[in-house]
């Protein structure tokens, strides 16, 4: 091994949880899963990808976070399909934020959102497990002094036919890690794959199946403190006292701190005893210049952007409003999308430690780079000097992958006791009043149809809350936020308008209302796709045709790969037949993060408007399908979260903060409103999409033209529990 | 000092009267297989078996227990972590996404099928109310007829 893979080696095992214990002079009263895997002294790193264990054990390191979609266990396959290695033995970790720092990123990207994980990393993590082979066979070629090109390897076991010898990874290992790394490094045809592409079941199944499992909020070292923190409820916000002595009598509380100019926080012994103290402690606020803002005024805010004159173009094609104008039928339709809470089921936590010169954070993140550069900033520490460890968040929905805010919070509070760890769990009403929700907009389209129904002018007016203004203004092109138009761009891997009207203006009147805003899983595409979809079907209706051919129709000439899904949901769903006595059917599609989705509904509506969801199919094309079961779960969950919102989904605002402070008031969707789901899963191959995602688009939509379909009502307004669904 | 069977394990636990159970176990205890979602009652997430009913334990003050009432969470629910045949068909159909649910569900699935050996659908989304953010709903169901040997 040289003395730069050492150096590395050793530096990546000061990252692991297991030997910062031992460093940091503690130890857990815990053992996370795969710090137990952690790299034993004497496995060499073959590359910063894959450690061979002398017990043939290959571990592979893993950049992005599993946060239940599946990427861990598909990216494993992805490596280990290339390093052809037996997958009974493979174990996966993940390497440090600070370590991929101190290793000039070798691992690349930490972010885990925008459905990238695998899609946007799968070339050099099958590069990694493709150059690892190459070393580990060379390795043996050149002890057994024989053409590596002569050598076969299957499951871990290297083989040269023509003089009967064998070996293994694991032998081989000590020997491979000194080889200098291959820079040609063929990657095999996916139709020949064996492991990628196969429905494996997921690597990290059974410790959440009988409470092993360790979430963030379940860290705990010893001699750690717990603490209970309470922010400003209205965005901008200060504190402007407190009376700490009121409660530092109370059993087992240490300290009341104030955490920046806008929280205050109660250490205990206990999170329990915290949070009971933090209950008693009076508080006096500056509610600051948001203090009177309500419901009423966003949505007059967003009125009026309908109706602007200025605004931000995000697709334009032909003279829309002239061919609208001139056209034989018009269609006209406003709709509302209003903004969503992420509910991570595990609220926000972070554990923190931090002395002059060290500073360690351990939590849930989507994004470890950003989790570490907040640490660092709210620690005072050059960010070589502080580390994060990676925690599987208990649900990410991109509520982990942009704001740290729980871990800045958790590093000040951590400063007022300087040594010892305290660990920041934040109350489902806290969550509530924090959080980074899904944008609200508003948009009012129109159509025009010529004498043969068809569509010669499509006009998209959105008008409400940019993201990227909010998160990162940086981002923003000239003022205008790319990220709004999604699905709706001309062109493009991050979602293609796919029907083909000649005259089309989409345009974005900016209107920021004071709530901070998210990456809410699907992002724009959510409320895109439902405007789209929902008033196509409107035009459809208005057109006299059937909402899928009227949709075939505009898709067959450009878009293949949209009407393929959409052709295989019809079938699923047996459109061509008539439905059962009772139930509708709806139909919706959309393409976003490099993939294309359909989906199918069949619903009911009975006398009382009581709305029952029977069966939903599904497609996706994904391009390639790494683990086909783990696509059909996403598929499935994306059901639940796209129909949460359209069911139920919405925060508001009186006096500046958000009504609803728990999940009593904000309700998810349970078993016994979820639908049946099949998921046809249709890849044509030669891209790499999203799969964690893109199903959330179709899932609202899809089921309100079945709605439309069971009552001839149009749901406009979300959620729907604002409408009366009885016939008239 | 307060008296908590867990797990066919005596505790003896410093807390105050009105302390929640799910807080005295995942923090006096040190079982954190139980999990904190909303604190309401509403998501389950919290669920234990305490004398063989599911409970919300972040809805019950560790007060209102006896020490011989017998609490069960999910570290308890089978002597190795594996057996239970819930655990068995969960692992089988992959149920889990990120997880953080799913202690709750199983505990809410282990007292229904205690009570219905062979649950019906109905019978299924009826009692079992726990949340899944992720949308596990469908592979719970199939997962609760595999380990009760009900018809697919």
């Amino acid at each position: 091994m040289t003395d730069t893979l050492a150096v590395s080696r050793r530096g990546f095992l000061a990252g692991s949880a297991a030997t910062a214990a031992a460093a940091g002079g503690f130890t857990f009263g815990f053992h996370v899963p795969r710090a137990e895997a952690a790299t034993t002294p004497g496995s060499p790193e073959i590359n910063a990808w894959v450690v061979v264990r002398p017990d043939e054990t290959v571990v592979i390191r893993i950049a992005r976070i599993d946060m239940g979609q599946g990427t861990l266990t598909g990216l494993a396959q992805l490596v280990a399909e290339e390093l052809e290695c037996d997958w009974a033995r493979v174990t996966t970790e993940y390497p440090t934020p600070g370590q991929n720092l101190a290793r000039n990123r070798v691992w690349g990207n930490f972010q885990t959102a925008g459905s990238q994980g695998i899609r946007q990393s799968q070339e050099y993590v099958r590069k990694g497990g493709a150059a690892a082979r190459m070393m580990l066979v060379e390795a043996a070629a050149r002890e057994w002094g024989v053409p590596a090109a002569s050598c076969t390897v299957s499951k871990g076991v290297i083989t040269h036919a023509a003089s009967g010898r064998s070996t293994t990874y694991g032998k081989m290992a000590d020997a491979a890690a000194k080889i200098t790394p291959p820079t040609d490094v063929p990657l095999k045809d996916p139709s020949t794959w064996t492991l990628a592409g196969k429905p494996l079941p997921r690597l990290d199944t059974v410790d959440k199946t009988n409470g092993k499992k360790v979430f963030g909020i379940d860290v705990t070292m010893p001699g750690m403190l717990n603490a209970a923190i309470r922010d400003c409820p209205v965005l901008g916000g200060k504190v402007k006292s407190f009376d700490a002595a009121a409660v530092t009598g109370m059993k087992g509380v240490k300290k009341v701190v104030k955490v920046g100019e806008t929280g205050v926080a109660v250490i205990a012994d206990t999170w329990w005893r915290a949070k009971t103290a933090l209950d008693a402690l009076p508080v006096e606020w500056d509610l600051g210049a948001n203090a009177a803002i309500s419901h009423q005024q966003v949505v007059a805010m967003l009125k009026e952007g309908l109706e602007a004159k200025e605004a931000f173009v995000g697709n334009q094609a032909g003279d829309a409003d002239g061919a609208i104008a001139g056209a034989a039928r018009k269609v006209e339709a406003t709709y509302h999308f209003p903004h969503q809470h992420h509910v991570t089921l595990e609220p926000q936590t972070a554990t923190a430690k931090w002395t002059a010169d060290r500073c360690e954070v351990w939590c849930p993140t989507q994004n470890g780079e950003a989790a570490l550069a907040t640490a660092a900033a709210a620690a005072g520490i050059p960010v070589q000097q502080c580390e994060v460890y990676r925690i599987d968040p208990g649900g990410g929905f991109g509520r982990r992958a942009t704001s740290h805010d729980y871990v800045r919070q958790a590093v000040l509070i951590a400063k007022e006791m300087p040594g010892t760890p305290v660990k920041l769990i934040w109350s489902r009403e806290e969550d509530m009043l924090h959080g980074w929700l899904h944008p609200i907009t508003m948009a009012k389209m129109s159509a025009g149809l010529d004498a043969n129904g068809n569509v010669v002018g499509f006009r998209m007016r959105i008008s409400g809350q940019s993201i990227l203004a909010g998160v990162n203004p940086a981002g923003l092109q000239n003022g205008r936020d790319p990220i709004l138009f999604q699905g709706l761009n001309p062109s493009g891997t991050e979602g293609t308008f796919g029907y083909d009207i000649p005259n089309v203006l989409v345009d974005h009147a900016m209107r920021n209302p004071p709530v901070n805003p998210g990456f809410w899983r699907g992002v724009c595409n959510n409320q895109n796709a439902y405007y789209l979809e929902c008033f196509m079907d409107e035009v459809a209706q208005a057109a006299g045709q059937d909402p899928y051919q009227f949709r075939r129709k505009m898709l067959q000439g450009k878009s293949p790969k949209h009407l393929a899904v959409l052709d295989a949901v019809a079938d699923g769903i047996g459109w061509s037949r008539p439905a059962p006595a009772g139930v509708f059917r709806g139909i919706a599609q959309h393409m976003g993060y490099g993939s294309y989705v359909a989906a199918a509904a069949e619903v009911s509506v009975n006398a009382a408007g009581v709305l029952k969801i029977h069966r939903i199919v599904a497609a996706t094309d994904c391009g390639h399908a790494v683990n086909p079961q783990q696509i059909a779960a996403q598929v499935e969950g994306s059901f639940a979260y796209g129909l949460s919102a359209f069911l139920y989904g919405e925060m508001t605002l009186a006096a500046g903060k958000v009504e609803q402070e728990n999940l009593d008031t904000y309700q998810i969707i349970r078993m016994d409103e979820f639908p049946a789901v099949e998921t046809r899963v249709v890849t044509s191959g030669g891209f790499w999409g999203g799969v964690g995602e893109p199903t959330i688009f179709v899932a609202a939509p899809a089921v309100a033209n079945a709605i439309f379909a069971a009552t001839g009502k149009r749901v406009r307004d979300l959620p729907l529990k604002h409408n009366d669904l009885r016939r008239a | 000092m307060i008296r908590l069977n867990v797990n066919g394990v005596v505790h003896q636990v410093d807390a105050e009267p009105d302390t929640p159970l799910l807080w005295v176990i995942r923090e006096q205890i040190g079982l954190t297989g139980s999990k904190f979602g909303c604190g309401v009652g509403q998501c389950g997430a919290c669920s234990v078996h305490v004398d063989g009913e599911v409970m919300r334990s972040c809805q019950m003050a560790v007060s209102d227990l006896k020490p011989e009432q017998k609490i069960v969470t999910i570290e308890g629910l089978s002597p190795d972590g594996l057996s239970h045949p819930l655990q068995k068909a969960w692992v089988a159909l992959d149920v889990p996404q990120c997880g953080y649910c799913q202690s709750g569900q199983i505990m809410a699935a282990a007292a229904l099928v205690a009570r219905t050996p062979k649950p019906t659908d109905d019978q299924i989304v009826t009692e079992m109310s726990n949340i899944c953010r992720c949308g596990t709903y469908n592979r719970i169901k199939a997962a609760i007829k595999q380990a009760t040997g009900a018809a697919g």
